[in-house]
């Protein structure tokens, strides 16, 4: 009751000062148009975003509220690190990039500085990690932060799980695994569905009705359940051969994802040949190869580009959420989801020792930033090909 | 007494990348009560610019960077939002080109019609839709008791249009902006909307801004005309002074256009073979028959326009010939072999002797290739020439159609200027090396000027390499100019066909003769006349009644 009651409080206070910085605004800036033509709704925006700074301060002020201090810094430091990324772009390099980067808003360049980083890491694991991803190295448990007062081991700056393996090292591993294992889901399931979809466009009759009906049954199954169900058939199948159990679940996901690059793919193209230029090329008495490949693919890459990016995210939490399930990628291989599960009980240690519910919070938030990255740069892309067409 | 509409040496800017580039250069303008004022010039020049920028507004992208606009004494670039919102839709009103695009498909007109009266309190919803239909009655739609009360899509373009001008009209505002209300509609239709506007803009003395590319139109509507040129003022004029002495070159150029005209060539002989003949066709689709008997020939390096109102199956038979729409009867023959129904089942050198030019260039071309790659294409297809010889037969064609191949060769089609594209649609249809062009609406996307230079192309290319063309148009201007013989559609049919001569000289076919009087002509006069002559009876008395 008490808690309405301050929600209540709080907004009437902030319509309040809404009302009130408006009315003061007009009256000492003479009336500038800019506060003159400010609607009330938009004084009210300005009032609540004041009342969440101030509440951000407060927060911070507080001694308990570890997380979102260290939550605050981390964002500083990625706009930081993203701001530096950026100028260095519009400075070193061709020009025709130096221009792209003029142009780019700063959570693009994060995005991309993300996906640099993570693509080293992923890339070069081998010579980066301090371990083997499969090592256990004795001392089980050590804590993150590599203190000895608090429990930690400087050997071991992200401490060590349940069985004593280095939690550093398997992070970097996991980029590998996870991330590359994501991508090739995702680069098989845009070949399948991109092109099938296309086909689907420019032949269309009972092509299209066949490819698209099997296709709305596929997407009428939940895809996470559909793919456990698969992947139990697939288990017995594979006998407990890791390395095959791995390229059934690649050869899953792909399927199941690419019914909706089919959806995208399909419905671009539907768009791309009603037009001229596609009459002209039939017309011509071009083939197939040539109309897909030549005339439709290159103008429907924009969108399908950043459908890569999107699909790419939604491939790569599956895998770790098939992973955490426990049928994903298979111990020992290092693998995000499968950490989080494994150190998922050290959550409980959050209220009083902070340092130790970051064992899990880590690969979680790799899979985060990943997604958020990859995000951003593909709003970017989108925007950027729609501010082309007009 | 003080103009209703002041602008006084207006500068506006538009962002493109990170520059501001000017898109009107200090333009002065004053429009009286009651007056009729007429924008002319090309695309591009800023006429819709400064129509909108009259109400105060900008699009996105956009800025005014000097000057003031003063309507009825207040200042609209400095005032506030308030003061404009109470303006907008009461005082002033716009009038969009496509009404069909600006009308929201998902209420019924009557709605849309009393948003403006009733949020300015100008009148209740009941006193509005009575309104309504009386606005509906005076701008002549038919039905109108009920017409307000349908969806946009269950109205014609040209009942649209008026509708939308009634909602201009609903608050009975003292300036409107017309902005190419008539473009995007058929000739006979124009006539009506034309005739409705001007009728109702004299019964309530409103003035107008009337912004158009058409010099015709523009004669019938204006009091004064304002030509304008890459946002600067030409000059400006009564519109019976601007017609008859013409100050500036470039006012004199605009009026010279429709000046071009080929005559016609001597008839083909008897035994001449059609190089293609449309035997008998019908077609359909689905169920519904779009086209009926339809027959005509063309004779080898003549031209044969098709001309109709939209709807009328010009461009359905140019798709079956074409062979993308099978006919459901009747035969299409290429020198008097006929030709498979299907564009799949013709050879390819079938193809190849029959090509076609668009309408609108920004979709015939693909954007993401290179105009080179776009011309080498057909070229590569059909004559399998590769490396320096594909090169120079692409120079060539681009020499043909008067671009410099250095400039354009690499160039994307958006970095083109409409003429242009349609140039290098026609070169690409050149490249096949065909014997037939068909030509669907191929100028109607384009400014006079640029369309005359197109028209000139055609027929130079006609006498060197002997081509026959196909012209599908509604603009008999356009006939007038390039065709040897002229068929008449309308709702699939053949009407009429003949010579060109013959066409235009009386007596024609009743429908032939409503196409070609609805042709506005470069005479204030005209519309009027017109008028008379068919008889409308309710604008005559109300003339008659201003005197």
């Amino acid at each position: 009751m008490s808690l309405w009651f301050w929600i209540i409080a709080a907004l009437v206070a902030i319509a309040a000062l809404a009302r009130v910085g408006l009315w003061a605004a007009r009256k000492l800036s003479g009336n500038a148009p800019r506060f003159r033509d400010m609607s009330y709704g938009v004084a009210f925006g300005y009032a609540l975003a004041l009342a969440a700074i101030a509440a951000g301060v407060w927060l911070w002020m507080k001694p308990g509220a570890v997380y979102f201090r260290w939550a605050v810094m981390g964002f500083a430091i990625c706009a930081v690190a993203a701001y530096l990324f950026r100028l260095m772009g519009r400075h070193v390099g061709p020009e025709s990039l130096k221009r792209q980067f003029r142009k780019m808003p700063l959570t693009a360049a994060f995005g991309i500085l993300v996906i640099i980083l993570y693509a080293v890491v992923a890339i070069f694991a081998g010579w980066i990690a301090p371990h083997g991803q499969e090592a256990v190295l004795g001392a089980a448990n050590i804590v993150p932060g590599g203190d000895p007062a608090m429990g930690g081991d400087p050997a071991f700056p992200l401490g060590t799980d349940r069985i004593g393996r280095d939690i550093l090292s398997r992070l970097i591993y996991g980029a590998q695994n996870t991330v590359g294992l994501a991508f090739a889901t995702t680069l098989l399931a845009f070949f399948l569905g991109g092109a099938l979809g296309l086909l689907a466009a420019v032949v269309g009759g009972w092509l299209d009705q066949v490819l698209s009906r099997g296709v709305d049954v596929l997407m009428a199954i939940p895809s996470l359940i559909f793919a456990l169900l698969l992947l139990t058939i697939a288990s017995v199948w594979a006998e407990g051969a890791r390395g095959l159990m791995t390229l059934y679940m690649v050869l899953i996901i792909a399927v199941i994802d690419s019914t909706r690059v089919f959806r995208l793919a399909r419905a671009v193209g539907i768009g791309i040949v009603v037009m001229d230029y596609v009459e002209a090329a039939k017309l011509r008495g071009e083939g197939m190869g040539h109309l897909v490949f030549r005339e439709i693919l290159p103008n429907a890459m924009a969108p399908l580009l950043a459908e890569f990016g999107l699909r790419f995210c939604f491939v790569f939490l599956t895998i770790a959420s098939l992973s955490f399930l426990g049928v994903g990628i298979q111990p020992p291989l290092a693998d995000w989801g499968t950490m989080v599960r494994d150190l998922a009980q050290f959550i409980n240690f959050a209220a009083f020792a902070p340092m130790v519910a970051l064992a899990p919070l880590l690969p979680a938030l790799s899979i985060a930033v990943l997604t958020v990255g990859v995000n951003f740069v593909v709003d970017w892309m989108l925007h950027r090909s729609s501010g082309l067409k007009s | 007494m003080t103009p209703l509409l002041e602008i006084r040496d207006l500068w506006i800017e538009g962002r493109s990348d990170e520059d501001w580039h000017p898109i009107i250069n200090g333009v002065d303008l004053t429009l009286g009560r009651g007056e009729v004022l007429g924008l002319i010039g090309e695309s591009g020049a800023g006429k819709s610019t400064l129509g909108l920028a009259a109400m105060g507004y900008v699009r996105d992208g956009v800025r005014i960077s000097g000057g003031s606009v003063r309507f009825d004494g207040l200042d609209l670039i400095h005032a506030s939002t308030e003061e404009k919102r109470s303006l907008l839709g009461r005082r002033i009103a716009y009038v969009a080109q496509s009404a069909a695009a600006s009308f929201n498909p998902a209420h019924k007109l009557i709605d849309q019609h009393v948003e403006a009266p009733v949020r300015h309190g100008v009148q209740d919803r009941g006193e509005s839709v009575e309104d309504a239909i009386e606005l509906y009655h005076k701008l002549r739609l038919p039905n109108p008791e009920e017409i307000g009360f349908r969806y946009p899509h269950q109205v014609s373009g040209g009942q649209l249009q008026r509708a939308m001008t009634a909602m201009a009209m609903s608050c009975r505002p003292d300036l409107i902006i017309f902005d190419e209300p008539t473009t995007a509609l058929d000739v006979t239709t124009q006539i009506e909307v034309l005739a409705a506007i001007r009728d109702i803009v004299d019964q309530f003395g409103t003035s107008a801004i009337y912004i158009t590319h058409d010099l015709a139109v523009v004669a019938q509507m204006a009091d004064r005309i304002k030509v304008l040129l890459r946002g600067d003022e030409v000059e400006t004029a009564t519109t019976r002074a601007m017609l008859e002495h013409p100050r500036e070159e470039y006012t004199k150029s605009l009026w010279a256009v429709r000046g071009f005209e080929r005559p016609e060539k001597p008839a083909p002989g008897p035994d001449s073979v059609p190089i293609l003949s449309v035997d008998g066709v019908t077609a359909a689709y689905g169920e519904q028959v779009v086209l009926e008997e339809v027959s005509f020939d063309i004779h080898p390096g003549r031209t044969v326009a098709v001309v109709g109102e939209s709807g009328s199956g010009k461009s359905t038979t140019a798709r079956v010939i074409t062979g993308l729409l099978p006919p459901r009867g009747g035969a299409v023959r290429f020198e008097g072999a006929p030709l498979p129904p299907g564009y799949r089942q013709r050879s390819k050198d079938q193809l190849r002797q029959i090509q076609m030019i668009y309408q609108m260039a920004d979709t015939a071309l693909n954007p993401r290739q290179s105009i080179a790659q776009i011309i080498g294409r057909p070229v590569r297809f059909y004559s399998g020439l590769r490396g320096r010889r594909l090169r120079a037969r692409v120079d060539e064609l681009l020499e043909q159609i008067e671009l410099d191949p250095a400039i354009f060769r690499d160039r994307l089609p958006g970095e083109l200027s409409g003429g242009q594209k349609q140039r290098v649609g026609i070169a690409r249809a050149l490249a096949a090396e065909p014997r037939l062009i068909i030509c669907d609406e191929v100028t109607s996307a384009l400014d006079q000027l640029v369309a005359e230079g197109i028209l000139r192309l055609l027929a130079r290319l006609q006498d060197e390499l002997g081509l026959s063309y196909m012209f599908i148009t509604h603009d008999l201007a356009t006939v007038k100019a390039i065709a040897d013989e002229v068929v008449v559609m309308k709702e699939g049919r053949v009407i009429e066909q003949g010579p060109k001569t013959a066409m235009f000289t009386p007596p024609h076919h009743p429908y032939t003769d409503l196409l070609l009087s609805s042709v506005p002509e470069m005479d204030p006069d005209w519309l009027d006349r017109l008028l008379a002559e068919r008889g409308v009876e309710a604008l005559g008395e109300q003339a008659a009644d201003k005197m």
